[in-house]
């Protein structure tokens, strides 16, 4: 008798014995369960009697979760968490790329050219890779370890389940599962974590829309972008006083476009590709909890902000590498990157945007991060400026933002432009650590290009239309 | 006998500090004894699971956050330990993956110590996922976690009758601030060792038709699973028409647990997931 005959033998003796102990063992064994569990509690719990007529856990819910003020106190909450990390990231970022930029680069410059290094070698890896990693270090470092902790010490107080609850009824409306709030708003640090956050999630069919719509939280790498544009070209619409407050506006503004996305996104799924019905879940909402504000705060500095960083680090130095390589190799007149912009620009400017643009987020599909910089790089290059940044393919920051808006309005950059950039920033493919990870989770090549596609499709649509109506009320 | 000689036999008393801890964190490579974190989504698992091995697995506070298991270990009194976290769940009935992770390991990775830990202010809900556990092992302690909070819902427990009427120990334990941990070490090290011997609740309203069933299905599966632990509850289980057992039977993937989780001891670990 082999294995498989032995298997089926015990199949066949358990459901005929399962006539002899009858059809309802499984219940009378749950009941057994629940009524030993009642009376055994209701042995051992006593109440004192000072009950107290207010629960403070119960008001607090009542007032995060209620109809009318559920989602302005998010918005509030996430307007606070935001306007901390904007306005508190600068001082420390301007300190650390001055750090980098105006003393360790000098420094290395004159190290390597004491070692006599060739020129090409020395600009590779100096002024590529070094500048990359520095870049990507002074922008992304403060702003994560003051997102990250804020977002922790939420996390520990217990009011995600409650961002969960409130979005429910619509990711349901939308043919999701409920949890998809949670992955969602994990993707506003990173999109990666977002769609690892993912696995919560237990029908593949939920999980997938989750996973190829984590793309429209903005993360990290993205938020840099969001607000330096939006304070050069929107924040300059305004009277200086009101400034920051609109450009914060303007940011909001899109991540509430991302919500949206998601949600239309979602449902369009579950009407099409991925039918099915949104499976019930039952979400417990744990009590609030004081946050440990020492220990969230080391944690989410070693565990996220940093293990974030280094990743960062890891996929921004061979793109410095690239970028230097392309702005320095040249086929005739032009170096590599001015025929690739050249290539691009009709239909760059066709959409609102430009060659440039387009460019840089073809080179920076590892790290969103380093869009900033390569865009400053490339405009510099094929404008023609002379007299500012550091040469051919340095990638440089200005520490104002009147500086940089100086080098984007000589390279053709309008109000148009600035907006575009924005949407697109927000609709465009993930990068590529995040299609890593979502081929990881899913193992699918065809999810994987989907997910790159589908928000590159939507951006070009979005850009287009935003700038035939641009140019329909404004005459450039 | 005066304080100084009290405070002296503290000092000697095990359960006095934690100094007795060594935390591990992964490297693990040689343990003693395997101890499973098993418990109802959001009960301070992680939290214990931090305070026990020094690592620093993610906890936040909400449910169904662990979604795999994480290993890490810790040594005391001079055995060495591999603590498991298990994804919280609420029953073992397997109905999302990540009861069946649980299920699976507490069922065929035959940990020496099942700690349950226990929402002291939803004791009742969470006795049910007890009971399941108790009925696959006997080796188990209750961690009653979360006991600041039951406190400020004016909750009282007591948790002597609490651990005779389940018939193994109950710690009582505010994870969050290490406290009661001391005490949940020297419990799951006597249970290991076998100092203590757990009689636990069993739910048993067993028919002689039922008990006869179970044998003969018992003496099947061993034969066609050789060394299948807790064979009792699985041949229970198959009487209940557990699809997801059936499933197993079926497939011969019952047979494939059982090598895949139940780790020899004392050997070389070399995959460590956390």
């Amino acid at each position: 008798m082999n294995s498989l005959e032995r298997q089926k033998e015990v199949l066949a003796a358990a459901s005929a014995l399962r006539w002899e102990v009858g059809p309802n063992l499984h219940d009378s064994l749950m009941e057994a369960i629940y009524s030993d569990a009642a009376r055994i509690s209701d042995r051992v719990l006593t109440r004192d009697d000072q009950q107290p007529s207010f629960d403070l856990d119960r008001a607090i819910d009542r007032l995060v979760t209620s109809r009318w003020l559920g989602f302005p106190i998010m918005a509030m909450l996430m307007a606070i968490v935001l306007w901390t990390t904007i306005s508190g990231a600068n001082v420390p970022s301007k300190i650390l790329s001055s750090f980098f930029l105006e003393i360790l680069h000098p420094f290395l410059k004159q190290v390597t050219q004491a070692m006599g290094l060739i020129w090409w070698l020395d600009g590779v890896l100096i002024d590529g890779m070094f500048l990359a990693m520095a870049w990507v270090v002074s922008v992304m470092l403060p702003p994560m370890a003051i997102f990250f902790p804020l977002f922790t010490l939420l996390e520990d107080f217990g009011y995600l389940p409650r961002v969960a609850f409130n979005m429910d009824r619509w990711f349901k409306k939308a043919g999701a599962h409920g949890k998809q709030a949670l992955t969602m708003t994990m993707g506003y640090g990173c999109n990666a974590a977002g769609v690892v956050a993912a696995r919560v999630i237990d029908s593949p069919r939920e999980r997938l829309i989750a996973t190829v719509t984590n793309n429209f939280s903005l993360c990290n790498g993205r938020w840099p972008t969001q607000i330096l544009i939006a304070t050069i070209f929107i924040g300059s619409l305004v009277t200086p006083p009101l400034a920051g407050l609109v450009s914060a506006i303007a940011v909001m503004a899109v991540v509430v476009l991302g919500v949206g996305c998601t949600f239309l996104v979602s449902w369009g799924l579950s009407g099409t590709l991925l039918k099915g019905e949104a499976s019930a879940f039952s979400l417990e909402l744990p009590p609030y909890r004081p946050p440990r504000i020492w220990q969230t705060i080391y944690t989410s500095l070693i565990d996220r902000t940093l293990i974030v960083l280094w990743r960062a680090v890891v996929f921004a130095v061979p793109a410095g590498a690239t970028i230097w390589l392309v702005s320095n190799l040249y086929v005739g007149e032009l170096s590599l990157a001015e025929h690739a912009v050249q290539g691009l620009n009709p239909f760059g400017l066709l959409i609102g945007l430009n060659g440039v643009i387009l460019f840089a987020y073809i080179i920076a599909i590892p790290a969103n991060e380093i869009v900033i910089p390569t865009i400053m790089m490339l405009t510099v290059l094929s404008s023609g400026l002379s007299g500012v940044g550091e040469g051919s393919g340095v990638m440089f920051e200005f520490n104002s933002a009147a500086a940089t808006a100086e080098v984007l309005q000589a390279g053709g950059w309008t109000l148009l432009t600035g907006i575009n950039l924005m949407l697109f920033s927000l609709l465009h493919n993930p990068c590529s650590t995040t299609l890593y990870t979502i081929w990881k989770e899913t193992r699918s090549v065809k999810w994987t290009t989907f997910s790159a596609l589908l928000p590159i499709g939507m951006g070009f649509l979005v850009c287009f239309t935003v700038a035939q109506v641009f140019h329909w009320f404004v005459v450039d | 006998m005066n304080r100084k000689d009290l405070s002296s036999n503290c000092e000697i008393c095990p359960a006095h500090h934690l100094a007795n801890l060594k935390k591990l964190g992964v490297e693990m490579e040689r343990y003693d004894y395997v101890v499973a974190l098993a418990g109802n989504p959001n009960t301070g698992k992680s939290t214990v699971f931090n305070t026990l091995t020094g690592l620093r697995q993610h906890t936040g506070n909400w449910p169904g956050k662990t979604v795999t298991r994480a290993e890490g270990g810790f040594a005391y009194q001079g055995q060495n330990y591999k603590l498991v976290d298990l994804p919280g769940t609420y029953s073992l009935l397997s109905m999302s993956t990540d009861e069946e992770i649980a299920r699976d390991f507490i069922l065929f990775g035959q940990p020496d110590v099942t700690v349950i830990v226990v929402d002291a202010t939803r004791l009742e809900r969470n006795l049910n996922l007890v009971f399941q556990v108790l009925e696959i092992t006997d080796r188990a302690v209750i961690c009653l976690n979360l006991m600041d909070e039951a406190e400020r819902h004016h909750l009282v427990i007591d948790d002597r009758c609490l651990a005779r009427d389940l018939g193994v120990p109950v710690v009582p334990a505010v994870a969050r601030q290490g406290k009661g941990i001391s005490l949940l070490i020297q419990m799951v090290a006597e249970v290991a060792i076998g100092e203590i011997t757990c009689k636990p609740h069993r739910i048993k309203s067993e028919s002689p038709v039922l008990k006869r069933a179970i044998q003969s299905l018992v003496e099947k599966l061993q034969v066609a699973f050789p060394g299948l632990p807790n064979a009792r509850w699985v041949a229970l289980h198959l009487l209940e028409g557990d699809s997801r057992m059936e499933e197993a039977v079926r497939s011969g993937e019952l047979g494939n647990l059982v090598s895949r989780l139940a780790v020899p001891k004392l050997e070389t670990l070399s995959e460590v997931v956390t």
